[in-house]
């Protein structure tokens, strides 16, 4: 059992893990300024920058595909805003557009090009591959002590340990301008917090964390982090500190829960074959969402009328 | 201190002046637009140090736009604006804001307490901790606009009254020289404008300077000695009892106000 474990699911649930924190640290601010869509959109566009750099590239190596998909998101990001200002139009309803839209032309220039040989697809655009992200180097746990096992560890983890680490550096660093920004744009400008710029960064560094996450986990769970552990956090407490803390506990809670969910659920019940990890792992933050606005202690003001 | 123990000590030269060989506020051509149109036109201005001013004019008038960009948050098109006798940048510092009350979300998770102490921003920076002497400053803040007992509530739970009057002591908290407020008495109850009245009156004993963006044509004579009115353009500026005129007030409605209404107003009779 240890074997296996170590081998099959620790990578897996670790990447889970960051992933879903990730997400959930820009999503408490993206939820309270009312931009909770910009996860959803960040997570679509990204499929046709991934085409993009495929196509240019002609290879399927990280790299290019992190960058196509970033440029995508800042491309998206720029749209919305251009959409917004010219046609007057709110920013939800511009979203929307800006993501279906490019979403859209994603799976056609994807039809249309030469990508049968590769691995490029939607379905792994949506869903992942995070069972696959398994150490293969690895024998037990000591293979944690063993350097030429840990050699071994797929890259899809560092890079989301790094990502991880760094949101959550830029969230404790950026604290009191991003807070105060957030509530109070006007008073913010006024004791010199370069509102603009920290918008910008909390998008682009929301835009990174889906990228990353994309790249591991698929945007199934990347759209679920960004909205659902902060939305159930906020219901749970009327201090922002305090949302964040609880949104980083509801983010490992679903991963950890949705994983061995998805690995084990469907075999406790008398079926044969795992389900989607990345699958459960969203329906386990939907669920917790859920039990949030039915249970939780400060659900009773979220959504009442602006400026009441 | 009560307003009328401040007053003393004002006229007894217990309070010291602050450096105010400048005006507090100075603005030249200001143009600026809000979207596609513009909402001030070259609009001169200059307000008198230690002195109530209030800014009237119609709804969409650029009164708002006016303060923001007074205050350097939203981009002129022209013009300039002089605080103290420096540009905004150098003279931030010297300016405290009140923004509208319905500006923000009110549900937002936070408490009475840390939207004061956002007043201590400039203080603060980034990381360093909040003390307890910034806590207790405050908590004085809120205790002048009769809100200490608030001070852990969280803010979605207050009135629209005591919403507005915790803004006022976020901007207390600012210790500024110069208060510029976007409709402090919109929607408020008679006990909470009472409050602000009296604090801003305070803050005026204390050499600092008041300007107000004010809706009731009613109180305007009450509260303020000056008055600059404003219908995208600027139409009259100076002290309320020669400026704030029957002809003076038409000029700046338009036909919107009804001459029974401006009838009804205890305006200083013309000259």
């Amino acid at each position: 059992m240890g074997a296996e474990f170590v081998q099959l699911s620790l990578t897996p649930l670790l990447i889970g893990i960051f992933a879903a924190i990730a997400c959930a640290l820009p999503g408490n601010f993206l939820l309270l300024r009312r931009q909770a869509l910009i996860g959803d959109t960040i997570s679509h566009v990204v499929l046709p920058g991934i085409v993009v750099a495929f196509l240019v590239t002609g290879t399927v190596s990280t790299w290019p595909m992190l960058v196509g998909a970033a440029a995508a998101a800042v491309v998206a990001v720029v749209l919305i805003e251009i959409i917004k200002r010219v046609g007057r139009i709110e920013p939800g309803a511009a979203m929307g557009v800006v993501f279906t839209s490019l979403f859209a032309a994603g799976v056609l220039l994807l039809e249309q090009s030469d990508t049968s040989g590769v691995h490029l697809d939607v379905e792994h655009a949506l869903y992942g591959n995070l069972e696959s992200l398994i150490w293969f180097t690895a024998e037990d746990w000591s293979s944690l002590t063993d350097p030429r096992a840990l050699a071994g560890l797929p890259p899809e983890l560092f890079r989301m340990v790094a990502v991880a680490l760094g949101v959550s550096f830029l969230t404790v660093v950026f604290w009191r301008p991003l807070k105060l920004s957030t509530f109070d744009e006007g008073f913010a400008g006024a004791v010199g917090i370069p509102t603009t710029a920290i918008g910008l960064g909390l998008v682009i560094t929301a835009a990174v964390a889906a990228v990353a996450a994309f790249d591991a986990v698929g945007s199934i769970i990347v759209i679920a982090m960004f909205i659902c552990p902060p939305a159930a956090a906020r219901l749970m407490t009327n201090r922002l500190e305090r949302q964040v803390l609880w949104s980083v506990a509801f983010a490992v809670l679903s991963a950890a829960l949705g994983y061995v969910l998805a690995g084990y659920g469907p075999l406790w019940l008398g079926g044969e074959h795992a389900v989607s990890a990345a699958g459960m792992i969203a329906t386990v933050s939907g669920i917790i969402l859920a039990l949030a606005c039915l249970f939780a202690p400060h659900r009773a003001r979220v959504g009442a009328p602006k400026g009441t | 201190m009560t307003l009328a123990a401040l007053e003393l000590a004002r006229d007894e030269g217990r309070i010291a002046p602050f450096p105010a060989d400048q005006s507090p506020l100075v603005i030249r051509e200001l143009t600026v637009s809000y979207g596609d149109k513009p909402a001030v036109f070259s609009l001169d201005a200059a307000i008198e140090p230690e002195s109530m001013t209030a800014i009237v004019g119609p709804n969409g008038a650029g009164k708002s736009t006016l303060l923001k960009a007074a205050l350097g948050i939203v981009p002129r098109l022209s013009g300039r604006i002089l605080v103290f006798g420096q540009p905004i940048s150098q003279s931030m510092h010297r300016i405290a804001y009140v923004p509208q009350r319905a500006s923000v979300d009110w549900d937002f998770p936070t408490r009475v307490i840390d939207v004061v102490l956002m007043g201590l921003y400039r203080e603060l920076g980034f990381l360093r901790p909040v003390r307890r002497h910034h806590r207790e400053r405050a908590l004085a803040c809120l205790d002048r606009v009769g809100m200490a007992d608030f001070a852990t509530r969280q803010i979605g739970q207050l009135s629209g009254g005591q919403q507005q009057r915790v803004f006022l002591a976020r901007a207390l908290a600012q210790n500024a020289e110069l208060y510029l407020l976007d409709e402090p008495l919109a929607g408020v109850d008679a006990a909470t404008e009472k409050a602000v009245i009296d604090v801003l009156k305070t803050l005026k004993v204390e050499h600092r300077t008041v300007v107000c963006v004010h809706h009731d044509l009613a109180t305007v004579g009450d509260y303020f000695d000056n008055v600059l009115l404003i219908n995208g353009r600027k139409i009259a500026e100076g002290p309320v009892t020669t400026t704030f005129t029957a002809e003076n007030l038409q000029k700046t409605y338009g036909g919107r106000l009804a001459t029974a209404h401006i009838d009804e107003l205890k305006l200083p009779a013309a000259s």
